[in-house]
């Protein structure tokens, strides 16, 4: 069993969901986003999902464009961020990392050396936005081959059917996208989001994720009811944009993430998976 | 007469809509219901004499079609042969784009939409799609890169003046590419009551299969028309190429016609070799861009680089899948023209013609400099090149450029 299932599964057992955090490498730049991760994992995340960034980011809002845009500008390419992930596994070897992208920097890359890399630099899953199981069938043989994880992205818009058949190719865990639109902070969590994971739980026994417009310990605390796990990701990288000049930024952060996981300890509802 | 004819001797992408290796569908998964409804709501339009007739109807007496084929004689005297122009730009709102515009509104009103999102470029497209909202009732926001509102100002009052709100897109590169990318994000979040009307043949699969099929009436009365007033096929078709909806619409009918030749034209820009140009099928390679597999200009990362051309339509560094495909297999060229190459050709329909065209028409009737230096236009050649829009949007620019 990959080890984000494992981590999903303990964590149930003792009645708390998991914390997954959303970075881009890079931004600031590499040495600090491998101190964030490390400050992150201390402060209590249970997963890092580690953006790489594309110059579309069609899936994304305002908060995660302007980062990648940042981190391209710096000279952030999939390769570096491929090395941040590997620094990042050897200062947090427990931290269970995920990779997060577009489908045309791992074409570029070549997708047997993207998969190859990625696992050999301890990254136990990948989740490329823009690629539905469709279209995935080489990326399937080639992260099954490296023992990646594939998850896919479900959405309050996709039927029974697709929900089935999606989950037939996710592994690790299922990404539920909490409402209609791109990544983003937002301020309420959406009334039919706990219909929509019910719906997707009949097809799966994967932990189910909840993800986009997630900002604050009551988001999380609310999503925790229903989920095994949250992410959190726009409001994280204005945070830490906004404080990227400040000695204190690694406290600042850890900060936002303890008080996020605090949120999902406080949910009586547990082993879900 | 505009009328939709059987595609079935023709060829097709599959159920997916793979042209080949291109095309396809590489979207956000909230978006794939959505293109699932469209792609059986337009399979069983396909299939209705009422869908059929009704788009005949509004393209016979609201774009004013058929388009003339027109002989341009004081062009072919330049160039040699016998220049044919496909009027596209004497279609009401100025351009081809309608043609497209209007049998996706008819497709949105099937399904319900209540309202309506696009992106553009040199505002065509823009204006195309305010234009049919308007005739339906249907709100209508469009989406454009600040560098294009700026550069299109004209097009952008079009499309006020008949009720639709400009969006301009301040992000990445400010031209059609971010527009693209901020309509998608828009659909992303309000598809459940909003149509994107996608303006060219790219994006994911159906797109470039039903603008393709919209758009080929140009092809489907060119050939008629060619038939008619030569007696027989014409020898190429020359077209310019952006996304590639107008060379896509001029091609397909005359795709089985193998001894029609069929020439794609890139914006070249500054030069291909500056790096700063529009050529993905000249100088770019395959990736993965906005919903399809297809060329595209990018970098050793995987980053799409920007692009640049004179002309806001062509400014984009993606192509439509079928181009690739046309491409690879062989069975259409594609060429390359400059910025001022074109401003050129704009100046030469001018004064020869008596015809203003738009900057993008200009890359397709300055390639015809480049047969004729190639000695590939002879006496009785038959060439026909599409007229696809009208110049009055880029007056400004043109007027800078030449010192008029």
């Amino acid at each position: 069993m990959n080890r984000l299932t494992d981590n999903f599964k303990q964590l149930n057992a003792r009645g708390e969901q998991a914390l997954i955090c959303f970075v881009t490498a890079g931004d600031p730049d590499v040495d600090k986003t491998v101190e964030l991760a490390a400050a992150m994992y201390d402060a209590g995340v249970d997963a890092l999902e580690l953006g790489i960034p594309f110059s579309d980011p069609l899936a994304d809002g305002p908060s995660i464009q302007a980062s990648s845009q940042r981190a391209l500008d710096s000279g952030m390419t999939a390769h570096k961020a491929m090395e941040c992930a590997r620094r990042i596994h050897a200062r947090v070897p427990h931290l269970p990392l995920v990779l997060m992208t577009y489908y045309n920097p791992v074409l570029r890359y070549g997708m047997d050396r993207f998969a190859h890399d990625a696992a050999t630099s301890g990254v136990d899953g990948v989740i490329i936005t823009d690629l539905t199981p469709e279209e995935a069938s080489a990326w399937q043989q080639n992260a099954a081959a490296n023992n990646l994880a594939t998850i896919y992205l479900l959405a309050p818009t996709s039927t029974d059917e697709r929900v089935a058949s999606v989950c037939k190719s996710c592994s690790g865990f299922v990404y539920c996208v909490s409402r209609t639109g791109v990544t983003g902070a937002r301020q309420d969590v959406p009334q039919d989001l706990r219909d929509t994971l019910s719906r997707i739980r009949k097809h799966t026994n994967l932990p189910l994720a909840v993800g986009f417009g997630v900002s604050s310990p009551e988001h999380v605390a609310a999503i925790s009811a229903f989920a095994d796990g949250v992410v959190v990701g726009s409001s994280l990288v204005d945070l830490i944009h906004n404080n990227r000049d400040n000695p204190s930024l690694l406290k600042i952060a850890a900060e936002y993430c303890a008080s996020l996981k605090g949120a999902t300890r406080s949910s009586k509802v547990g082993s879900n998976v | 007469m505009a009328q939709v004819s059987s595609s079935s001797s023709l060829p097709l992408p599959d159920l997916h809509g793979h042209f080949g290796p291109y095309g396809g569908r590489y979207v956000p998964e909230t978006l794939v219901p959505a293109l699932d409804q469209l792609a059986a709501e337009y399979d069983a339009a396909r299939q209705d004499a009422q869908f059929a007739s009704t788009l005949s109807e509004l393209l016979k007496h609201y774009v004013g079609r058929a388009t003339p084929l027109y002989h341009a004689e004081r062009l072919s005297r330049e160039f040699g042969g016998h220049i044919y122009l496909k009027r596209e730009d004497l279609c009401h709102t100025g351009a081809h784009k309608i043609n497209n515009a209007l049998g996706q509104i008819l497709l949105a009103v099937r399904m319900g939409k209540q309202r309506i999102i696009a992106e553009t470029g040199a505002g065509q497209h823009g204006v195309a799609t305010a234009t049919v909202c308007a005739r339906f009732g249907l709100s209508c926001d469009i989406y454009m890169g600040e560098e294009d509102v700026e550069r299109q100002a004209l097009n952008v009052a079009r499309m006020r003046l008949m009720g639709a709100k400009v969006i301009p897109v301040s992000s990445g590169t400010r031209t059609l590419k971010d527009a693209t990318n901020e309509a998608m994000r828009d659909w992303v979040t309000n598809v459940r009551n909003t149509h994107y009307i996608i303006g060219s043949v790219v994006g994911p699969h159906p797109y470039p299969m039903m603008v393709r099929d919209f758009q080929s009436v140009i092809g489907r009365e060119a050939r008629e028309q060619v038939l008619e007033q030569e007696g027989r096929l014409p020898d190429m078709l020359v077209a310019c190429v952006g996304g590639g909806s107008n060379s896509m619409g001029l091609f397909y009918p005359f795709i089985n016609d193998i001894q029609v030749h069929m020439i794609g034209v890139e914006a070249a820009g500054m030069g291909i070799d500056t790096g700063r140009h529009c050529a993905p099928l000249t100088a770019g390679s395959p990736g993965v861009f906005q919903g399809s597999a297809s060329y595209l200009i990018q970098d050793e990362d995987g980053q799409v680089a920007p692009s640049h051309s004179i002309s806001a339509g062509l400014d984009y560094p993606g192509v439509g899948p079928e181009h690739s495909w046309l491409k690879d297999s062989g069975r259409a060229e594609y060429g390359v023209v400059t910025d001022n190459e074109a401003l050129e050709a704009v100046q030469l329909t001018a004064e020869r013609e008596g015809i203003i065209v738009a900057l993008e028409t200009a890359h397709a009737i300055a390639f015809l400099n480049k047969l004729k230096m190639a000695g590939r236009i002879e006496n009785n050649t038959v060439v026909i090149v599409n007229c696809s829009g009208r110049g009055d949007k880029d007056m400004a620019t043109v007027a800078r450029e030449l010192h008029l």
